[in-house]
């Protein structure tokens, strides 16, 4: 019989071979699923996981998908780095996006001139200030009242959503827009510079820098190692004098920020406009992007992209084979599973006995 | 008066698939294990719930279908995080994302579709002038989720069984070395709770809508995970919980019947912030919650041989 057996050691080799081998069990498991409903397996992972990179379009395609994924998942994985287990991003994403559109709105009426580069970025200054402040309640709720990171985060998940849906029914709502529930468009000053012919936009490279960031921030900075180690070993860090008041703060506030700058970058970007759905869940995808990515800024870049190829790929196989857009969740869900149970090799190793 | 008996039994009725999923999430926190799959767990057994009842024609076909579900997704995330020592909170958060797609894929056929509105009274007490409607003519779940916590409490701190799954919540290690099979008892805990969950989830979709739409547990799971520390860890205290949270539930949906000049989403948010203002309230005082909580809680525990 096959069973565990402690290392002496954490595995280097493991730990940049699990994603992979998840990557691996993800493809499987779709292979199996796809015979499960009477579809070509090959065929459904060449629509998954090819076809979405076989033209310029499609590359473009996960530029834009990858953009708020990798801005959200960046900030995460410096909060779980710290043990906060913040999950809300997708909350602090809405309300990034309603501060951003709510400035926009306010100054892109001839106030801001014919907007431009400075316009922009205070807008996502708008965004990350949203999203920050969203992010601080949960800080200040959990410094002040112990009260759990977890559900609170979440619960202003829906809170967010229901303010959002609250804004573009009223205020927000474009007057002269027939009754939908959304903002007016933004006028062209104000929204992000794109590739011609494509939708990818600025916010893409704005990801990057912020990953590079992230990764000077974690292995050249003395903040990053406080966080680091704040999160490994808590009584360590207290010994050293490292406050983990600071590092709850510093993290959620810097976390939520970002989630913030990718609301804005979506309203600004390839939505144009504020409307009751800004985000197809991009904060909980972040979640498995920051796991995926072993909370490394480098690794997290390559899962945002993976995870970014999932979204493309399942809205080609609704169109192509049929299957249901949700596809895309299954796929994430298994693929966080496939790694959580591929790391116990990390720390442990197989062994045969008879 | 008489217009208040429809909101009680209203109450009551929003109240139970929180106090089903709560009380099944609390016999996984006495445990040691936390479970924050709850919300997918739920999603799924509300999904492939409707299906069943839909094909089969009858609700507890459907009822059966949705524990089932639970169970088997308590199953997998017991292997992943009991026998491979995975990270709790990582696989509970990937259960509850893998729980949303899959209930979208499952539910997508049957979104629009209806099940025949059955009406329940128990005969003789139904016919009370004030309280016969208030309490008496509900579904049989409702009563069987009071049964439940009535059992729980009895269960846990009154059999020898009860003593034995607190022990192995409260320290793996002692009770390891007694010979009790701590994997097997948090197994047996975690198909427990996932059956209740499903359960909770069937109800939603069975009864409380009766209908499949999209995400429509809408954060129920999380809700209940939040009543086990309000509840302290009692069965009796998560059945006052969940009837307050069902409360406040009913509540908005009244007022917003009532024309009350409130826009309905802000009216919405209710629940969510009661759940915030509790968390806070209860956790206020750490050493309150450090007394309570099984000692061994979200931690991995390796038997040594």
């Amino acid at each position: 019989m096959l069973e565990l057996v402690p290392r002496a050691e954490p595995s280097r080799r493991m730990m940049w071979l699990s994603p992979v081998l998840a990557l691996a069990l993800t493809a499987l498991c779709g292979a199996l699923m796809f015979i499960g409903v009477g579809k070509a397996p090959v065929q459904g992972l060449y629509v998954l996981f090819v076809a979405p990179l076989s033209s310029l379009q499609g590359w473009a395609e996960i530029g834009v998908k990858m953009a708020p994924l990798l801005l959200c998942a960046i900030g995460l994985a410096l909060c779980f780095r710290a043990n906060v287990f913040n999950i809300g991003a997708e909350g602090q994403l809405v309300v990034g996006s309603i501060a951003a559109s709510a400035f926009v709105l306010a100054f892109d009426d001839g106030l801001g001139g014919q907007g431009g580069w400075y316009m922009i970025a205070l807008a996502i200054l708008a965004g990350a200030l949203g999203g920050a402040f969203w992010a601080s309640i949960v800080a200040w709720l959990r410094d002040r009242f112990h009260a759990n990171e977890i559900l609170v985060s979440l619960m202003l998940v829906y809170v967010a959503e229901l303010l959002l849906s609250y804004l573009v029914h009223g205020v927000m709502r474009d007057p002269d827009g027939f009754g939908f529930p959304q903002s007016r468009m933004f006028n062209d000053g104000f929204l992000l510079p794109i590739l011609p012919g494509t939708r990818v936009h600025a916010g893409i490279i704005l990801a990057l820098l912020v990953a590079l960031w992230a990764w000077l921030f974690l292995a050249r900075l003395l903040a990053g190692f406080r966080l680091t180690v704040g999160g490994l070993a808590p009584l360590a860090a207290r010994y050293a004098g490292f406050s983990s008041r600071r590092a709850l703060w510093g993290c959620l506030l810097g976390s939520g920020a970002l989630a913030g700058v990718a609301g804005a970058c979506e309203v600004m970007g390839p939505i144009g406009q504020l409307t009751p759905s800004v985000s197809p869940g991009y904060g909980f995808a972040a979640i498995i992007v920051a796991f995926v990515g072993r909370l490394h800024p480098v690794g997290v870049i390559f899962a945002s992209f993976i995870m970014a190829l999932f979204y493309i790929g399942g809205e080609l196989s609704q169109t192509r084979l049929g299957m249901p857009s949700a596809i895309t969740g299954i796929f994430q869900g298994i693929l966080l599973f496939s790694l959580l149970a591929c790391d116990v090799l990390i720390h442990q190793r197989l062994r045969w006995r008879p | 008066m008489d217009a208040l008996a429809p909101l009680i039994a209203a109450a009551l009725m929003a109240g139970t698939p929180l106090m089903l999923a709560a009380l099944g999430l609390l016999v996984n926190e006495k445990s040691g294990v936390i479970n924050l799959g709850s919300e997918g767990m739920m999603l799924v057994a509300a999904a492939l719930g409707f299906a069943v009842a839909v094909e089969s024609g009858s609700t507890w076909v459907g009822f059966a279908a949705g524990a089932l579900a639970g169970a088997i997704m308590a199953a997998g995330f017991a292997w992943l995080v009991v026998w491979l020592s995975a990270n709790q909170i990582a696989c509970g958060l990937a259960l509850s994302i893998f729980g949303v797609g899959v209930s979208a894929s499952i539910g997508l056929p049957y979104v629009g579709a209806t099940l025949k509105a059955a009406s329940w009274a128990i005969p003789g007490l139904s016919e009370i002038p004030f309280l016969g409607r208030a309490l008496f003519q509900q579904h049989p779940l409702v009563y069987t989720a009071i049964v439940l916590a009535l059992a729980l409490s009895w269960f846990l701190y009154r059999t020898r069984a009860g003593l034995i799954l607190r022990a192995v919540g409260e320290s793996p290690e002692s009770a390891h070395a007694l010979g009790y099979p701590v994997r097997r008892i948090r197994l047996a805990a975690l198909l427990f709770g996932g059956a209740c969950c499903g359960l909770a989830g069937a109800f939603m979709s069975l009864v409380y809508t009766p209908m499949w739409v999209e995400n429509m547990v809408a954060g129920r799971g999380w809700i209940a995970l939040a009543l086990t520390p309000f509840a302290t860890w009692r069965p009796m205290r998560v059945l006052v919980g969940a009837y307050l949270f069902g409360g406040i539930t009913i509540l908005t949906f009244h007022m917003q019947a009532l024309g009350v000049p409130i826009a309905s989403q802000l009216l919405s948010m209710l629940p969510y912030l009661a759940t915030i203002l509790v968390l806070v309230l209860i956790s206020r005082n750490v050493d309150w919650i450090r007394i309570n909580m099984p000692a061994s809680l979200g931690r991995v525990f390796i038997p040594n041989r």
